[in-house]
């Protein structure tokens, strides 16, 4: 048994995950995908008890009625988890991870201004990509944003940012 | 006395990109220190969602300067894998050619920016005079210097030909033997060992976890290198050394880059007797069906990653960029800790976050009569002065205002 399909059966004992939870899309890729009340005990299983300890980045994705966000860990053998998780659109509301991955906190106020996802526990700290002009709550990679919602900024003042 | 907060950046002589460092200070030691990030943000993410898989590939190859190939590279190994597509093994091996000759580029240009930032200029003129080796091998190869625009879905958009192998070669020789004597100065030359020991120190405990990568991970023995822990394109196939220090500092991360640099020298000449025959590139589908894939790939400064969301039609649905700085930049403020305020630059340079390197001299060949001309200083500055004077500039006005201000 390969080690990818190893990790896909110690999930799937630990978890009860089915097939269409997870699978392995190619040699050291696993893809996995749990809902958000699993999610954490999930992370922690996978960080501390399989060695995935590399946090590669955090992609968000606009999904219509969810935000999905795909937390890439890495192994030292060079197997990567892609670990997804979503949150409602309407109450996007995330638990920070800088505890287990202190440097993960940028990728996480990306999410914050990129996707308008709120990220819980978040430590103290500037905003990060947008300028702090940027209107609060106009998140430019979500699909419904125009660029017509621009028009009229006051780029002098500051947004009242709640990252 | 009073702890004194200095904000250096966004414009700064010692940065050559902006970004704002608040560094709080006791006296001369750094307390710590505080980042503003994000002043070069082109929404380059959202512009491929609205453009074809082709089109992107290109806005991709212009995230960064210096590393465009490991950018394009990394996108459409996401593309390629989505849309199933074999690439030819020659098309492979051309790339990982490319690749490791970018690596030497960014590398070289990497040791003057450091030496230039110790007020070593001499090694600056060496070592930027030596990465034109580079420059002009990517030039024949690939018709630019940056950006060399080699990568197309499905394989590669020109071919290498014995002769170009042969020069590679060459080029090989002649920068082995500079960087030898490069590696002489770091371990002899007692002002580089003096002013880079003990400067932005990162410990491995510390470098693990705030996720140090690439050469600053390395030189703190964080031993990991994509191209051998997730082998793309041809490195499955090659034989190196991950090359990893103990030092946890400036001086650390110098030994790694010019170990690293003799390691592509090694590679590059492996390439060339292992390239096969056969076709560069396959034909590529203009719509990718639906999936997703994660890319990895070993940057000169570290695991660059993308992430590829395609939906059935000829535009991604989402693409998800991580450049290897950003992930290096997490450790910075740790590297300042104790450290004095004049040493900020260096430990900055030290993580050789991305400058953009677009400079040169042309050489113009005449169309009509095939001669040579370079245009000496003296030519470019009254070509300069002539065309501002067609564009309407009164030099004389503008002197004139000048004198007057000089005189408040």
């Amino acid at each position: 048994m390969t080690n990818e399909e190893k990790i896909k059966k110690e999930l799937a004992e630990m978890f009860g995950f089915n097939t269409e939870q997870i699978r392995v899309a190619r040699e050291r890729r696993v893809f996995l995908e749990v809902p958000y009340n699993q999610f954490r005990r999930v992370l922690e299983y996978v960080v501390n008890d399989m060695e995935f300890r590399h946090l590669c980045t955090i992609s968000g994705l606009d999904e219509g009625e969810t935000l999905a966000f795909y937390y890439h860990l890495a192994r030292t053998d060079g197997i990567v988890l892609n670990l997804k998780t979503s949150v409602p659109k309407a109450n996007p509301v995330l638990q920070t991870i800088a505890d287990i991955f202190p440097g993960g906190v940028i990728y996480e106020r990306e999410l914050v201004d990129l996707l308008g996802a709120r990220v819980e526990g978040l430590p103290k700290g500037n905003r990060y990509p947008l300028p702090d002009s940027w209107p609060v709550g106009l998140c430019p990679l979500r699909k419904d944003f125009k660029i017509e919602a621009l028009a009229g900024v006051d780029w002098q003042k500051e947004a009242k940012f709640n990252g | 006395m009073d702890n004194i907060k200095i904000p250096i950046g966004p414009q700064h002589p010692a940065l050559k990109e902006p970004e704002n460092f608040t560094i709080t200070l006791k006296g001369e030691t750094i307390i710590n220190m505080d980042m503003r990030l994000g002043y070069n943000h082109r929404g380059i993410e959202k512009a491929c969602e609205e453009r074809t898989y082709i089109q992107s590939m290109y806005i991709v190859e212009r995230v960064c300067g210096i590393c465009s190939h490991s950018h394009s590279t990394c996108f459409i190994q996401a593309v390629e894998e989505i849309a199933g597509l074999a690439v030819p093994p020659r098309a492979k091996y051309i790339r990982t050619i490319i690749a490791e000759l970018e690596r030497m580029h960014s590398h070289l240009l990497w040791l003057g920016v450091a030496g230039h930032e110790i007020g070593f200029d001499t090694l600056l003129m060496y070592s930027w005079r030596d990465r034109e080796v580079v420059m002009d091998t990517l030039a024949a190869l690939t018709g630019n210097r940056v950006n060399y625009g080699m990568n197309t879905i499905g394989g590669v958009r020109r071919d290498i030909t014995r002769e170009q192998l042969a020069d590679l070669l060459k080029a090989m020789d002649v920068l082995e033997e500079r960087t030898k004597y490069y590696i002489e100065v770091a371990t002899e030359e007692i002002t580089v060992i003096k002013r880079f020991s003990g400067v932005g120190y990162l410990s491995h405990e510390d470098a693990m976890k705030l996720g140090a990568i690439g050469p600053t991970g390395r030189a703190s023995n964080v031993d990991t290198d994509v191209r051998r822990d997730d082998p793309y394109i041809a490195y499955k196939d090659l034989d190196f050394k991950v090359i990893t220090d103990n030092h946890n500092d400036v001086y650390g991360r110098t030994l790694v880059r010019l170990g690293e640099l003799m390691q592509s020298y090694s590679m590059i000449r492996q390439l060339v007797a292992k390239i096969p025959d056969g076709p560069i590139a396959v034909k590529a589908p203009r719509k990718i069906p639906a999936g997703e894939a994660f890319s990895r790939y070993e940057a000169p400064r570290g695991e660059n990653v993308h992430y590829v969301k395609a939906n059935g039609t000829d535009k991604a649905e989402r693409v998800k960029i991580r450049a290897p700085t950003l992930a290096n930049l997490q450790s910075v403020a740790k590297m300042m800790e104790n450290n004095r305020l004049a040493d900020v630059p260096i430990i900055i340079a030290a993580i050789d976050p991305c400058f953009s390197c677009t400079d040169r001299m042309i050489q113009i060949n005449h169309a009509d009569h095939g001669r040579e001309k370079t245009l000496s200083w003296q030519t470019l500055h009254a070509f300069s002065l002539d065309w501002h004077r067609k564009q309407g500039i009164d030099f004389a006005a503008l002197n004139a205002k000048l004198n007057r201000r000089m005189k408040i």
